[in-house]
């Protein structure tokens, strides 16, 4: 997904994704999704595209993007661990787990490892509270994560 | 004097007919229901304090600060968001609503600077307003952390901290003292339609972005000054306040660029201008403004203005400055003299749609009284005058039928030959919030404008037909409403003539007129033609918008004619939401057709042979009139250069720029003997002067514009005229020089004149104009308030008259030589030939002409995007650089016309409308070749104007 593209391939292949979405009432969220599984990211580039193939202006589709922080605006490593800091999960004891992600895997929220291999991101509820403390990775959800299972799953991501 | 002070009631008025009473604070008062309690509130005189709200925009509710309890209900609602209803008990101010007011201000405060002192807003604040209002003391947060107020936080890098954008030429923009109340960002949106800002980011992060977080010059953003009136802060801010400091008093006047006739308060310091703002009182704009009537007024104090008369002999010698006197005198004898040489007949005049209806009474007053002739005609001739003559014909009046408010309940909107965006931004931005509201849009125009396809607005039809085919294009549209049945018969049987309709309605049928025939020469495919129609006729209220993209073709009137006849076959005229709309390019080109500037017509549009009309103004001015119409601007000239016509009034007007042919007016004035020019600047017809006379600006006169809406809006000094004398002074001086006994103290004396005289202005006088704001005529006995809307119980001339239109194609066809067809428009940024913009820094939009052409035409030229080309006519050839775009056809290249230095109007050609003689701009045959440089034309034009401005004692000024 990482690879680089050239301009005309990437305004190309946006213009595919758009087209085939544009139908749906409220199409931006669904593109911005397909854009960014499909280039790992939300390239600067794309915004212009968006805007134009939905009638917006380019003002109107930058402040949907940065107003969402699952967009991003360059690529993620090859995988992306979500530890979830909301009331919930904090209460279960979250800032542990957070804490000692970040010393396994030597990075910041919001960073990559130095190998590309993970990005760590917090987020703000997953929907699991009743699992608290939840995690997700690669769009999986782990549930009741403890020292141990973090360990596992930083294991799994790194090899 | 003092501020015009604007009440800001919060949220928009509600349109509901229904009532509701409430109490606030132990007050009753009813208002319309879907006022919201903040409205009503500052209508019963309570102020609740607020931030995000004002009445330009929609509600939010974002800042928190509007909060009221009302009994019964839980908790502290906005009371910005939150609606009226009947018997609600309301309380603005509680001891828990004091606490949570004062909680937020403190929460804004902890992340604004504390530099009052020396913030350009200081006095014009309303979060220093609210800060007082709640009573804030104290920040209990310090102002330490987190912040986005300072550059560095203990030394280290403040990553939030972002430094000012200077990059517009009127305005900054302080990201360190944005609250986020997103103000500005609605006001894009919803007042100007553009969408250039959003609020990037979430939370803390959030902050106002231009486009994708780029600079205010880089964006989207048009400059039209929305956001900054609607900031509360000074994180938007006039540059000229910056400067200057907060004005001191104010005074409601009329903008002097296009025909939408803008109210703005001109706030001053002293004699000093500080800034424009938009009136939201003012009846056409409606508290909205453009870059040109908001920002671009620098050209009033620019250094090229003459500010001393100046003579000389020839063309070709310098400039000599001398006395008012000494001008006044040498031309009272000058044109004597002439008259006594060459006939009654040689001297004539040219009234200017840029001055008031007061001065272009007196410039025709001066030629049918002064010179005894009636060789009187002004720059109507070369935009509207087909709209004149095409609407008298049909319904009566040479006017538009409707005012700007009815475009809120149009349903179906035809803009023919116009591009209001541009022309007329304010309009534009009225009409673009409608469509927003899902009226229907038609848009016929060979180009792509912007309205075709534009930030959720988006054209049902676009009709891009071959410059010059509108008759074509509008009689095959009357063609499917008259064959399939869409007209409107109990309308035409009311209101028209029947056995005419049925003559023209046989004419239009015939299949020669059909969508499929016409198609061959209009490129327009039948199908978008008859969906166009069909839309129109039965898609509810349908206007139509129109501009010179219809009146400058050598079938102008028959256009005309054609737009009138679609109006009255689809009972589309005489209630709101309706009718059919001229735009006029210029600020009073109503006003001086209204003023009798043609020759063959007296104010009020009353033809000169009319013994009656002609009786009134003979006892009235003790003179004695010439029956005969004179001569129109193209016949003076052609006279001119036969020999028989010798001297030329011009006020406010630069023929040589601005009509058509330029070779050929300026062999006309060069055959003159005395040519008196009378503007702001040595504009390109005073290279052939031999008397200039300095100019006033808007600012510096009072009297009135009439819009395109035919609204007669005042226009007040504010500073005194920086050469002396206001406009209607100098050509009272002038008249009194050659033995007419004028003693005008002041304009208003002149409108009494014209009320007395003019059956259609019969109740205006400057203390009526005072008491209603504005007025549009007709304001008579019959209609004392004014007329928003005409023929709302019948047409003025009685029956509406079906008129057939019959295609001609123009002489002016392409071949093998001239391959390609041109047609001019006009810029935002830019107004009509520059004189007043080009001396502003608009031009940073638009410094030069570009010429447009499609990447098929350019390719096949070998020509690349910014090169210079060669644009060659019949008429001439001149250079610009050439724009590569697919707004334009294959086949149809369009350029501006508002540089000197590429003088367009070389290019174009000498056909005229049949029935008025506007030039055929619209229209040129060319053909586009590489170049390396200026033609010879332009060189040997530059040195003329280099060596015509010299001025004896004086530097030749810098280019």
């Amino acid at each position: 997904m990482n690879m680089r593209i050239s301009a005309g391939e990437l305004t190309e292949r946006s213009l595919q994704i758009i087209r085939d979405l544009k139908h749906l009432e409220g199409p931006m969220l669904p593109i911005l999704h397909a854009i960014q599984a499909e280039f790992g990211y939300v390239p600067e580039e794309v915004k212009p595209v968006i805007a134009s193939e939905l009638n917006l202006s380019r003002a109107e589709v930058h402040g949907v993007v940065t107003f969402y922080h699952e967009f991003r605006d360059h690529p993620a490593g090859r995988h992306v661990l979500k530890l979830c800091r909301a009331e919930a999960c904090q209460s279960m004891g979250s800032d542990r787990i957070a804490d000692r992600a970040r010393q396994l895997l030597g990075i910041d929220f919001h960073q990559t490892t130095l190998d590309g291999s993970v990005t760590l991101e917090a987020v703000y509820c997953l929907g699991l509270c009743a699992c608290a403390p939840a995690a997700m990775v690669d769009g999986e959800v782990y549930g009741r994560v403890d020292e141990h299972c973090l360990s596992e799953i930083v294991a799994g991501l790194s090899r | 004097m003092s501020l015009v002070h604007e009440l800001d009631y919060g949220t928009p008025a509600s349109r509901s007919e229904a009532q509701v009473t409430l109490t606030i604070d132990g007050r009753a008062i009813t208002v319309p229901e879907g006022t919201s309690i903040m409205r009503a509130s500052m209508e019963a005189g309570i102020k609740v304090p607020k931030l995000c709200a004002t009445d330009m925009v929609d509600a939010f509710g974002s800042c928190r600060l509007c909060l009221v309890e009302i009994e019964g209900r839980n908790g502290t609602p906005a009371s910005c968001t939150t609606p009226v209803m009947p018997g609600m008990v309301v309380h603005t101010q509680t001891g828990r609503l004091k606490d949570i007011r004062k909680g937020v201000m403190e929460l804004y405060i902890s992340d604004h600077p504390l530099d009052c002192l020396t913030c350009a807003a200081n006095g014009d604040c309303e979060l220093q307003d609210m800060a007082g209002a709640v009573g804030l003391r104290d920040v209990r947060y310090g102002y330490e952390g987190d912040n986005h107020v300072k550059a560095r936080n203990d030394g280290v890098i403040n990553a939030k901290w972002m430094p000012k954008d200077e990059s517009n030429p009127y305005f900054t923009y302080d990201p360190s003292k944005c609250i986020v109340c997103s103000r500005c960002v609605r006001a894009c949106e919803e007042v100007q339609g553009t969408f250039a800002l959003t609020i990037e980011g979430r939370g803390f992060e959030s902050r106002v972005s231009p486009g994708a977080h780029e600079h205010f010059l880089d964006s989207e953003c048009v400059s039209c000054g929305a956001c900054v009136q609607a900031c509360p802060t000074a994180t938007l801010t006039e540059k000229s306040v910056i400067a200057i400091g907060q004005p001191e008093h104010s005074e409601v006047t009329t903008c002097a660029y296009c025909g939408v006739g803008c109210s703005f308060k001109a706030e001053m310091r002293g004699e000093e201008l500080v800034r424009m703002v938009p009136w939201k009182d003012g009846q056409a704009n409606r508290g909205h403004s453009c870059v040109k009537g908001r920002f671009a007024y620098g050209y009033a104090t620019h250094k090229d203005r003459i500010l001393n008369p100046m003579i000389r002999e020839n063309i070709s010698d310098p400039w000599r400055e001398v006395t008012w006197e000494e001008a006044f005198s040498h031309v009272a004898s000058e044109f004597r003299r002439i008259q006594y040489q060459y006939g009654r007949e040689s001297i004539g005049g040219i009234t200017s749609s840029r001055c008031t209806n007061e001065e272009t009474f007196l410039v025709q007053k001066l030629i049918r009284a002064g010179f005894g002739n009636n060789n009187v005609d002004t720059c109507a001739r070369v935009c509207h005058s087909p709209t004149g003559y095409g609407l008298g014909q049909a319904f009566g009046t040479s006017a538009g039928t409707q005012n700007f408010d009815s475009v809120e309940h149009t349903d179906v909107v035809i803009v023919i030959g116009a591009n209001p965006t541009d022309g007329h931004p304010v309009f534009g931005s009225r009409l673009k919030k409608r469509l927003r509201q899902g009226a229907k849009l038609i848009v016929i125009d060979p180009r792509r404008i912007d309205l075709v396809r534009t930030p959720h607005v988006e054209a049902d039809y676009h009709l891009p037909l071959q410059p010059g085919t509108n008759v074509a294009v509008l009689t095959a549209l009357a063609h499917v409403i008259v064959t399939e049945g869409l007209f409107d018969e109990k309308f035409i049987r009311e209101r028209c003539d029947w056995s005419e309709f049925e003559d023209w309605a046989g004419f239009v049928s015939e299949n020669a007129h059909s969508p499929e025939a016409t198609e061959k020469y209009t490129g327009v495919p039948a199908d978008l033609v008859r969906g166009a129609a069909r839309l129109y006729a039965k898609g509810g209220n349908g206007a139509i918008y129109y501009g010179l993209g219809v009146t400058e073709h050598s079938q102008g009137s028959t256009t005309v004619m054609a737009i009138a006849n679609l109006a009255m076959v689809t009972g589309n005229l005489g209630r709101p939401g309706v009718g059919v709309n001229p735009l006029r390019g210029q600020n009073n080109v109503q006003g001086a057709c209204d003023m009798g500037s043609f020759p063959h017509e007296l104010p009020g549009y009353r033809h000169i042979s009319d013994d009656a009309t002609r009786d009134t103004f003979e006892k009235l001015w003790g003179v004695t009139l010439n029956n005969e119409p004179g001569l129109r601007i193209p016949n003076m000239l052609d006279a001119a250069v036969e020999g028989t016509f010798k001297g030329i009034y011009i006020q406010g007007e630069d023929i040589l720029q601005s009509d058509p042919d330029t070779k050929h007016v300026s062999a006309g004035l060069a055959a003159m003997e005395c040519v008196v020019v009378h503007d702001l600047f040595l504009n390109e017809t005073a290279n052939y002067a031999h008397v200039f006379l300095p100019g006033s600006t808007f600012l510096e006169k009072d009297g009135t514009f009439t819009n395109a809406e035919r609204r007669i809006n005042r226009v007040r000094k504010v500073m005194s005229p920086k050469n002396g004398y206001a406009d209607w002074e100098v050509t009272q001086k002038l008249a009194q020089a050659m033995g007419l006994a004028w003693n005008y103290a002041h304009p208003s004396q002149i409108m009494d004149e014209i009320a007395v005289s003019t059956p259609s202005f019969a109740l205006v006088s400057y203390d009526y104009l005072d008491k209603m704001g504005s007025v549009q005529w007709p304001c008579n006995e019959a209609h004392p308030v004014g007329s928003p809307i005409m023929h709302v119980d019948g047409f003025v001339r009685g029956k509406g008259k079906f008129i057939r239109t019959e295609y001609v194609a123009t002489d002016e066809r392409t071949g093998p030589r001239f391959p390609l067809l041109l047609t001019t428009g006009r810029i935002l940024s830019q107004y009509n030939v520059g004189a007043q913009t080009r001396r502003t820094e608009n031009v940073t939009w638009h410094a030069e002409d570009r010429l447009e052409i499609h990447p098929h035409d350019a390719e096949q030229r070998g020509i690349k995007e910014g090169d210079w080309i060669k644009l060659a006519s019949r008429s001439g050839d001149t250079t610009l650089r050439a724009l590569i775009t697919d707004r334009v056809a294959p086949g149809v290249v369009y350029t501006t016309f508002h540089h000197p230095n590429t003088q367009a109007n070389v290019i174009t050609t000498d056909f005229s409308d049949w029935a008025t003689n506007c030039p055929e701009y619209k229209v040129t045959a060319v053909q586009v070749s590489p170049s390396n440089g200026p033609t010879e034309w332009q060189s040997d034009y530059d040195e003329l104007s280099r060596r015509s401005r010299r001025i004896a004692g004086k530097l030749e000024a810098a280019e």
